[in-house]
């Protein structure tokens, strides 16, 4: 447990992707199993314990200290796990009393300063011990995870004292991280399960492929990649296939591109998924749904797994539809932000798939055929399937790149109708071209819309982390109100070159007006300031801004040196955008 | 005989009418009693001070020849009669010089501890509790989430980094005054035979540790070294320097922060700390608590810190307790002097911060935008107010 909670520990603090990587391999090559398995399970998500929650922590932690410490320290800590992990009495942390006092009260007079070689030998050690020999043992790993879900919800709460009273604060902090099942260390599972395949050299992807045939603590997957033991053969009858990803299309490339060679399709603002069904043994229907990284989703989207009733693999995209209309981003993200998918839920934003490619069809792989030919497939694969949940995204027609041009300028007019809104962009698609993992360059080109654009003033920077460490790296930045005063509309932390990041870190050093912790505030009145230049992609409303508005995606398009900051854009602007948002969807 | 026939806790500091001496005064007096080196506690100006050797020799080192108008050494446990009370200074295992003072007089006992630890630090003389009727006592951790735990431990932790990142360099923040030298200090005990490289602010102190008979092995500074020469190698800085333009030399380097504050997640994290060591120079909740236990007090005054929680323990046990309030007392970093080039802050060049990576950078991170001119008679002592 001891080492998994200090993994888990720098994890937490980590910030770069590399770094962490190597954290976790490391930790993975030097950790016998099954601990590892199971380390590996708690990283991608694959672990969850009913039973304990937060309440009961609270309990234990009630029966143990003074009500007005334990106060004082949530307030301070701000975070229940960590409080009750670092204020935990245990039997280690209790002191022997200090020797009685060598001072005296009496103290004779004259002695020399006292240094370690002429201290006399002290039959009584000078400090208390703190971990002296407590009786508890430190749990490994597994013992947790396999007590755990044998326990009975009675037992739990003496068990998890136990527990904490043989760990220490680290190692207590990632139990009650681990039982609570709140982990939020900044590992994805796509990254956890990278860290694993660089112990054998192996792509990820390949690694993807087995994911949903492995269970915990995975050690035929161990023996496979330390090279002890055969490949795991992934037996799920609905299995992950790695995506087919697109380049962003730049005005060069079209120069070489043949307008007669590519289909082109609306990118829907949505999210990328694959559906797959396929039969077991039995023969009995298994539906999964995977985000483009392999995670699967299956458990958040019921509604849609009802309508994946015959065997295939389907690349598409995800939307809120309502009325037949296609909802915003904004709207699919209320569903995705929920924990619980009650039928309220469904019923308020139904899940609905846009299908763009056919990779399977019963038992057969599609891959290898050509784009035309898998689509042709798709169109006669989707009218047998023929449930409303489900439908064809359409191609835009197009005979030469201007009148793509325009259809991408106008997606209202060029077929999308009422769905336009929801467009973001066109994907560009050669013919003959096969469904390949990855990101090949070539077959498959995207084509996003113009971003919306913003100048607005910088307000505050703060400090970046890891390599930006010294660098003044996430920029506030905020337009004018009806009072002629700026207010906050966002942030954003890239965008910039290089030699941009030089020139706003020094422009901040040289400009700070005040200074809270890593935070500098900078001049920003009508005459001086920096006008930014925002970019992103969509807008909605915000109680949690003062502004009332929050941004998606934004990013630092071009520093405006030559602009006066009472030149910005004024929070009218903005409302305006975000108005003609809101008519159009409702 | 009460407590205050004998001290006066003043916003100035604790205050001896009868012996005509104030403990760790914030502001000028006629005649100090200093416990230790850090600049919250030891200022310049003062009338006359009685101090350790060590504790005088820093205040030189910081504050140059003439940081009082007279000095006088005093050895841990010599007794001196000031007025009508007898002064002896004791261990407070803080850092080098580092003492308690205890004032008694008619029998009535009275230990003001400035700050202290007690656990062992292998670069100065080990605390030891005095027996005394009222105990004055810092609260920098004065709650029972500061849990320091095992020292050794997080030294390891750090060499498990540098194992594993031989690429990248190692930015360890510590104060210069006593946690540097502990730092590397317990770096060679756990065997790591490495040279360890300095920031020049820690240079000046760092050697006079050393002076004092304080092995540290071989030590480089940062400044002149080449960018890939300081991979796989401990720097040891100013935690200010982590988060400035000097840091831009190092090769991706990994942030540690030695301090008690990295035992809060969220104080590590808003530091942009990488790798945090929960290292402190002060006694944690377990070490207060046992330690006013120890010393037999029916009384404790709270200096500074977490105030609130002490109190209400002490309270609890059946003990007298109050806060002082104070002004000025805390954090060591927030006077700390981080320029490369020694302990002595430079006159801010034109233009104020260049971008450039090498050279002699002076920093002023952390510090008001605008110079700010020192006052005539204490010409290195900062504010005390907290910013």
């Amino acid at each position: 447990m001891n080492r998994f909670a200090e993994l888990l520990d720098r994890l937490a603090y980590e910030p770069g992707r590399n770094a962490k990587l190597r954290l976790i391999s490391d930790y993975l090559r030097h950790t016998p199993d099954p601990d590892r398995g199971w380390a590996l399970a708690a990283l991608t998500g694959a672990l969850s314990f009913k039973h304990a929650k937060g309440g009961m922590i609270r309990t234990l932690i009630a029966e143990r200290t003074d009500p007005a410490l334990f106060a004082l320290s949530y307030d301070y800590v701000g975070d229940l796990s960590e409080t009750v992990a670092l204020m935990w009495p245990t039997p280690q942390a209790q002191r022997v009393p200090l020797p009685p006092c060598s001072g005296g009260k009496g103290l004779g007079v004259g002695g020399a300063i006292r240094s370690h070689e002429d201290r006399p030998p002290d039959p009584s050690p000078p400090f208390a011990t703190r971990t002296g020999g407590g009786e508890q043992k430190a749990p490994t790993l597994t013992e947790v995870v396999e007590t755990l879900s044998t326990l009975g919800k009675a037992q739990l709460p003496a068990q998890i004292a136990r527990w904490l009273d043989a760990l220490d604060e680290t190692a207590r902090w990632a139990l009650l991280k681990l039982v609570t099942g709140g982990m939020r260390i900044g590992v994805s599972a796509r990254l956890a399960k990278t860290a694993a395949a660089a112990l054998g050299d192996k792509d990820p992807d390949e690694l993807e492929v087995l994911w949903p045939g492995l269970t915990p603590p995975y050690l035929d997957l161990f023996a496979w990649l330390e090279g002890r033991g055969d490949k795991p053969s992934n037996t799920d009858p609905a299995p992950f296939h790695p995506p087919m990803l697109a380049h962003a299309i730049e005005e060069r490339d079209f120069e070489t591109l043949d307008a007669r060679d590519f289909v082109a399709e609306w990118k829907w603002d949505g999210i990328r998924v694959q559906a797959v069904a396929g039969r077991d043994a039995e023969g009995h229907i298994v539906a999964r749904l995977y985000s483009r990284t392999g995670e699967d989703i299956s458990r958040s989207f019921p509604d849609l797994l009802e309508s994946l009733r015959l065997p295939a693999a389907i690349d598409g995209e995800l939307l809120i539809m309502r009325d037949s209309r296609v909802q915003s981003f904004n709207v699919l993200q209320q569903r995705l932000n929920r924990k619980a998918v009650t039928p309220k839920l469904m019923q308020e934003f139904p899940a609905h798939l846009r299908a763009y490619d056919l990779l399977a069809e019963g038992d057969h792989d599609l891959r290898g055929h050509p784009f035309e030919e898998r689509r042709a497939r798709l169109a006669k694969f989707v009218e047998k399937l023929d449930d409303s949940r489900i439908d064809l995204s359409p191609l835009v027609h197009f005979k030469s790149w201007p009148e793509l041009t325009a259809a991408r300028a106008d997606p209202a007019s060029a077929g999308a109708d009422q769905d336009a809104e929801a467009v973001e962009g066109v994907m560009i698609k050669r013919r003959d071209a096969s469904y390949v993992p990855g990101r090949p360059k070539g077959p498959w080109w995207k084509w996003k819309r113009d971003p919306m654009i913003v100048d607005a003033v910088l307000m505050y920077a703060q400090r970046g982390h890891g390599k930006r460490s010294s660098y003044y790296s996430d920029y506030t930045f905020g337009v004018w109100n009806d009072a002629d005063q700026l207010v906050p509309v966002g942030k954003a932390y890239f965008g910039f070159t290089d030699e941009e990041l030089l020139e706003i870190d020094r422009f901040v050093r040289r400009n700070t007006v005040d200074r809270f912790g890593p935070v500098r505030e900078v001049t920003h009145d009508a005459d001086k300031g920096l006008v930014l230049e925002v970019a992103f992609e969509g807008l909605q409303r915000s109680t949690r801004h003062k502004s009332g508005i929050a941004m998606r995606f934004p990013r630092i398009n071009r520093l405006r040196w030559d602009k006066p900051p009472r030149e910005a854009d004024r929070l009218e602007t903005l409302e305006k955008m975000l108005g003609k948002f809101e008519n159009v969807r409702t | 005989m009460r407590a205050e026939d004998i001290l006066v806790p003043t916003p100035a500091g604790v205050c001896c009418k009868r012996g005509g001496f104030t403990i760790d005064p914030t502001r000028p007096v006629e005649k100090a009693l200093i416990t230790h080196g850090h600049s919250d506690h030891a200022r310049a100006g003062h009338g006359a001070v009685l101090a350790t050797q060590e504790t005088l020799d820093i205040m030189r080192l910081r504050y140059g020849e003439n940081f009082a108008g007279t000095t006088q050494a005093i050895r841990y446990g010599e007794e001196l009669k000031l007025g009508g009370v007898a002064v002896s200074f004791h261990p407070a295992g803080h850092v080098l010089g580092s003492a308690q003072i205890k004032v008694a007089c008619e029998g009535f006992v009275i230990v003001a501890s400035g700050d202290y630890k007690d656990v062992p630090d292998p670069t100065c003389t080990p605390f030891e509790p005095i027996q005394c009727d009222v105990f004055i006592t810092e609260a920098t951790f004065g709650l029972p989430v500061f849990r320091h735990h095992d020292a050794k431990g997080e030294i390891d932790k750090l060499l498990r980094s540098v194992a594993l990142f031989p690429e990248r360099a190692h930015l360890v923040g510590a104060y210069s005054l006593g946690k540097a030298q502990r730092i590397i200090a317990m770096l060679r005990e756990a065997g790591h035979d490495q040279p360890v490289y300095l920031h020049g602010a820690m240079e000046k102190i760092t050697r006079y540790y050393e002076s004092r008979g304080i092995d540290l092995g071989q030590l480089e500074l940062v400044r002149g070294a080449k960018k890939s020469e300081l991979a796989g190698h401990i720097t040891i800085c100013p935690p200010t320097a982590m988060g400035d333009l000097w840091s831009r030399r190092f090769p991706d380097p990994v942030f540690a922060f030695a301090s008690g504050w990295m035992r809060v997640r969220a104080r590590a994290r808003q530091r942009g700390v990488t790798l945090p060591l929960v290292i402190s120079d002060h006694a944690d909740w377990d070490g207060l608590t046992s330690t006013i236990a120890a010393t037999g007090a029916s009384e404790v005054w709270v200096t500074h810190g977490q105030e609130d929680a002490l109190v209400h323990w002490c309270v609890s046990q059946g003990l007298k307790a109050r806060p002082l309030d104070i002004v000025g007392y805390g954090d060591e970093e927030e006077h700390e002097i981080t320029s490369d080039d020694g302990d002595v802050p430079l006159p801010p060049r034109s233009g104020g911060e260049g971008l450039g990576v090498g050279g002699s950078l002076h920093s002023r991170e952390d510090r008001p935008p605008t110079p700010d001119p020192s006052p005539p008679l204490a010409p290195l002592v900062e504010g005390g107010e907290k910013k």
